[in-house]
């Protein structure tokens, strides 16, 4: 296994906030590396700092071997990193079919049989195939905004929150994409769930106040009650 | 009927006119949040070089080549200048492109001199047919066609093309097409020169209609133009189209039927839409 994502002391500010104040994190290839903390503890901005939307103000961020720290965004994502963001932030009056297509890199056979196996996971989306993004339920919105940056074979996906807003029933679907997604790639996820975060995470790092506090595999954490209950507030 | 014809024409070419300066604003503000106030300035660079390569050439077709063309150089070197270091800070490009509009006017009386320069309508698209009665000015006819296909051409590449379906998209969230692996720095110059490229052909085009060009000329259009990107929805490109039919029908009609409120039709038909619909008739998401 090798290290495919690695922060060391990241610190961004956004405007005058300083938001990071020292996060470190690693990402191993095929694993599910979870980040975890309170509301505000820094993790969307941390995916964000890695994808380059909020630049890094010192700190260093290496992917695959190569300093990314200020690329700008498209030539991170281009480096093979998909972003789901919190938002989801689907295109809202672009089809479904369009939204998948212009974050298609290439259109050859082998995008197209990508597309495809895409499919195969958010069966959904085929069937609102010339439905707007913005038509969507939030269910499906969720999954066009996974399957959007799954479409290319991205080495590393950054998934922010995709539990957020759904219903139980169509979480499972939203994990079960997730434990497919795993087995082609290495993802980073920011949860807030704990028990879905455990169920698909293999390591994970805690965040609070925009600091690293631990890092270590997920078993780990599940029988760690005393750093459950004082960071993530779990009795 | 036939009096009726004559306005409606009239206020279609007007119309389209008006169209075709008002879509390269929209899509500029549709995608990059820019107010360009330029842009009139790109549209009077634009109408002097067709005057300019037309009286060099004899050529119209040429003439409206070469128009395209400054605008494209023009809009390449406003928006790596001017724009660029101002993007996303509206307060500085109202006042940045105001100053460069002025700089383009002035630009002109030192190329071109300070007088107005005649302009003259190639022989083939002068004078009218007679149609039931009714007399249509071939010039008139000739822009409403350049405008359909204009409208036309802009509706395909934004609909059935990859650049198209970028900018569509980046008018939604600039952000997460840039986090799809796209440089929109590089589309926002494409749009940009597009943009200008329009203005300059709406230029080029107005120049035979009013029969001379002025220095001026440019921020007298961009108002009508500002007015008719407000009215169809900021960042809408049918909503322009619309607008720009509504202000140059409502121009015409105003100007024989109610000579005393021609000048504030335009303001009367803005301020109507806010009051019902502050968006404007479309929103930039329709673009």
């Amino acid at each position: 296994m090798s290290r495919l994502l690695t922060l060391e002391n990241v610190h961004t500010h956004i405007g005058q906030y300083h938001i990071l104040q020292g996060v470190s994190l690693t990402a191993e290839e095929g694993e599910v590396t979870v980040l975890l903390g309170r509301n505000g503890a820094g993790k969307t901005t941390t995916l964000r700092t890695i994808m380059g939307l909020n630049p890094a103000s010192s700190g260093t961020i290496h992917y695959d071997g190569q300093d990314i720290t200020k690329l700008p965004t498209f030539s991170v994502a281009n480096g093979g990193i998909g972003y789901v963001p919190e938002d989801q932030a689907v295109f809202t009056t672009l089809t479904v079919e369009e939204n998948l297509k212009v974050a298609m890199r290439k259109e050859d056979e082998a995008a197209m049989a990508r597309q495809d196996y895409v499919l195969t996971l958010f069966p959904d989306l085929k069937k609102f195939w010339k439905k707007e993004g913005g038509h969507l339920s939030g269910g499906q919105k969720q999954m066009l905004a996974m399957a959007r940056a799954f479409v290319n074979d991205n080495r590393l996906m950054l998934i922010d929150e995709p539990s957020k807003g759904l219903a139980p029933i169509v979480i499972e679907s939203v994990m079960e994409a997730i434990r497919e997604m795993k087995k082609q790639t290495t993802i980073v996820l920011v949860e807030q769930n704990f028990s879905m975060a455990a169920g698909v995470g293999d390591t994970y790092t805690l965040i609070d106040d925009g600091k690293t506090v631990q890092n270590g595999r997920m078993e780990e954490l599940v029988r760690d009650e005393e750093l459950k209950r004082t960071y993530l507030g779990i009795a | 009927m036939g009096l009726l014809m004559n306005l409606t024409v009239n206020g279609l070419a007007t119309g389209m006119l008006i169209f075709l300066l008002a879509a390269g604003l929209t899509l500029i503000f549709g995608l990059m949040s820019v107010l360009n106030f330029a842009h009139g300035g790109l549209f009077a660079w634009g109408a002097f070089s067709g005057v300019f390569f037309y009286g060099i050439t004899g050529s119209f077709i040429i003439s409206v080549v070469g128009a395209i063309l400054t605008g494209i150089v023009l809009g390449f070197i406003t928006e790596k200048l001017i724009i660029k270091p101002v993007y996303g800070n509206h307060v500085q490009q109202i006042l940045i492109t105001l100053g460069f509009m002025l700089v383009l006017s002035e630009m002109l009386k030192v190329v071109f001199g300070p007088n107005q320069i005649a302009a003259k309508t190639p022989d083939y698209l002068s004078g009218s047919w007679e149609v039931g009665g009714v007399i249509l000015i071939k010039y008139r006819l000739f822009i409403i066609l350049i405008g359909i296909i204009v409208f036309a051409i802009v509706q395909f590449i934004l609909k059935r093309t990859k650049i198209g379906l970028i900018v569509r998209a980046g008018v939604i969230n600039k952000e997460m097409v840039q986090a799809l692996g796209i440089d929109i720095n590089k589309v926002f110059l494409y749009v940009f020169m597009a943009g200008a490229a329009l203005a300059a052909l709406a230029g080029a085009l107005m120049a035979p209609y009013s029969g001379v060009v002025y220095a001026e000329m440019g921020l007298e259009f961009a108002i009508l133009a500002f007015i008719v990107v407000v009215i169809g929805g900021m960042g809408s490109f049918p909503g322009s189209l619309l607008a720009a039919i509504l202000v140059g029908l409502a121009g015409s009609y105003m100007a024989y039927f109610v000579p005393s409120l021609s000048l504030a039709v335009n303001m009367i038909l803005m301020a109507v839409v806010l009051i019902f619909r502050p968006q404007g008739l479309f929103t930039a998401k329709e673009a």
